[in-house]
């Protein structure tokens, strides 16, 4: 990406400037609504305000992102280090299941366990968002060379400047690419939170599934679309900030969470 | 300056290093040599620690090396390796004050300790000090790498086949440069190579390992002259013993100073080796010998080379 692009190119200008638009203004597109799906009476969700929706889902999307976050970053330095190694296998296998459960099945089993309320759902989430990011974390320390590892102890760094100074920089963009996938995955999942009875972005949707009213539908997966692509965006933006050194001619920043630019990036050095 | 007590070290099963006494002088350039499996490396690596010793005593400076805190006894030593391990992520200022950021030098004390390394190993400042490791050939990759073992100004220097990894053209400049730095600096270096030219090029004292065991310890001319065994003899090259030893000294040590003739020239600097193969390329028995400035100021002749062990 080129840094000095013009603003009014910047597709993350664009959609953002969409999302807020619709936010703020899907309350006044009653008529077209009207237009789109005549057989409705009613076609604008009118239970909550939209902006509230919004801020209700982001919410719920960055505190069970936050748990998956720590949690996810901690197990996976857990098992990089010598102390954890013999930990790795049942981690993976741990978190595969988490990913495999459906967060549906989680909430019908913790809803019981813990009540309605933000809780189970965020609990189903941070459960769901747990696997690319032990994953990527797992990947980005181990695409540090083992020649700047060497060269660290020798110099004479101590464990915590090495993880500081070296390792964690230097796994940073692959670690926010398991994050961004997350997070993404998140957006989407974080809807059914509202059938536990908590609101988010997901409640016009559920509501419009069981009302068969497709505007309620399309007014909720909007929001919840452009929320996405404007948070991949901004991460995009993120992880190349992350990495000044791969900024430069003939070289060629992380992106995506493939392990194989991980791989790539080892036999650079 | 570094003492081996009867050190020895195993993997496993594997003896890597055998009952090892050594005692490395002060401003010594030694050089550990042995074909792979000889515990060279291991010898060097238990100097800071990467290894550690499971029997005997090491000594730097008169103290037990594990009476040290390790990343206190790492940063008073150089360290330099053959995979150069630069820090992709900084820039080649920020790899050379990686130690003195950890000693925490004022920030103008770093700075012109870098731009005075910069000029050491030829790397102009303006031109790379901003640049990051994966922009430079591997050549300047291992002269930021020796900056970067040198920039605490460490009592001394270690380092593991350093030069193993570049082109012959490359590892020729770098040897020259790490022996002009030995002599401006004084600083006791310790250099594993398997490569005996190399260690008849560098070192004042050659070590010569086999199986985790000291098979000869001496100067270059001894090693060559005085082989402890065949293992010496076959591993320095049987067959070339002579031309090694030309190799040691150079042309300006035998030049007839009264004779000036005529004919293709060479430097005063160059080895006799070198003068040799000159005389033989050229078939003749004797050639100019000039200054750096292409002044002459002698010749050499074909029977000088002989009176080689004086």
């Amino acid at each position: 990406m080129n840094p000095t692009r013009r603003w009014w190119l910047d597709p993350l200008f664009w959609s953002a400037g969409l999302l807020l638009a619709l936010t703020f203004g899907m309350s006044h597109l009653g008529p077209l609504f009207h237009a789109l799906f005549p057989e409705q009476e009613r076609p604008l969700y009118e239970q909550a305000s939209f902006p509230a929706l919004v801020l209700a889902h982001v919410w719920i999307v960055g505190v069970s992102s936050a748990i998956a976050v720590i949690l996810g970053c901690s197990a996976g330095l857990f098992v990089t280090r010598e102390t954890g190694r013999d930990f790795r296998p049942l981690l993976e296998t741990v978190v595969a299941i988490g990913q495999t459960f459906p967060p549906v099945a989680v909430l019908a089993v913790a809803v019981p366990l813990i009540g309605f309320g933000p809780a189970p759902a965020l609990i189903a989430l941070a459960l769901y968002g747990l696997l690319p990011i032990v994953q990527s974390t797992i990947a980005g320390l181990e695409s540090v060379p083992p020649p700047s590892l060497e060269a660290a102890r020798g110099l004479g760094m101590s464990r915590r400047q090495l993880l500081w100074q070296v390792e964690l920089p230097l796994a940073l963009p692959v670690i926010l690419a398991g994050v961004r996938t997350s997070v993404i995955i998140n957006i989407g999942t974080a809807a059914i939170a509202s059938t536990v009875g908590t609101p988010t972005l997901g409640s016009p949707i559920i509501v419009g599934l069981s009302g068969f009213n497709t505007a309620y539908i399309v007014e909720g997966a909007l929001l919840v679309g452009l929320l996405a692509v404007v948070t991949d965006l901004a991460f995009e933006r993120l992880m190349i900030r992350s990495q000044p050194w791969r900024l430069t001619p003939h070289n060629r920043p992380i992106t995506s969470a493939s392990p194989a630019s991980a791989q790539m990036d080892r036999g650079r050095i | 300056m570094i003492q081996f007590e009867q050190v020895g070290k195993r993997f496993g099963d594997f003896v890597a290093v055998d009952n090892l006494s050594l005692r490395l002088a002060d401003g010594e350039f030694t050089v550990l040599i042995g074909p792979s499996g000889s515990g060279k490396s291991t010898t060097l690596k238990m100097i800071n620690r990467l290894v550690e010793h499971d029997q005997g005593r090491i000594l730097f400076a008169g103290q037990e090396i594990r009476s040290f805190r390790e990343e206190d006894l790492r940063r008073r030593m150089g360290y330099a390796i053959q995979s150069i391990g630069l820090f992709p992520h900084w820039t080649v200022a920020q790899n050379i004050a990686t130690v003195p950021a950890l000693l925490k030098w004022p920030k103008a004390r770093v700075a012109a300790r870098v731009e005075e390394l910069l000029h050491l190993l030829g790397l102009p400042p303006a031109e790379f000090s901003r640049r990051y490791p994966h922009q430079l050939s591997g050549g300047q990759q291992q002269r930021v790498g020796v900056a970067r073992a040198l920039a605490a100004d460490p009592e001394v220097l270690l380092m593991d086949e350093p030069f193993g990894a570049l082109d012959p053209v490359t590892r020729s400049a770098l040897q020259t440069e790490i022996a002009r730095i030995h002599q401006v600096s004084g600083k006791a270096i310790v250099l594993v190579t398997h490569d005996i030219d190399e260690a008849l090029l560098l070192a004042d004292r050659i070590v010569m390992l086999d199986r985790g065991r000291v098979v000869q310890d001496g100067t270059p001319r001894q090693i060559l002259l005085e082989p402890a065994s065949d293992f010496v003899t076959s591993f320095v090259g049987r067959s070339e013993v002579g031309l090694k030893l030309l190799a040691l000294d150079q042309v300006a040590s035998r030049m007839r100073q009264d004779q000036h003739i005529e004919g293709p020239a060479i430097t005063g600097t160059a080895t006799l080796r070198e003068a040799l193969s000159a005389l033989i390329a050229n078939r003749t028995e004797q050639l100019p010998v000039v200054d750096e400035h292409g002044h002459t100021i002698g010749s050499i002749h074909v029977a000088d080379l002989l009176d080689i062990a004086a």
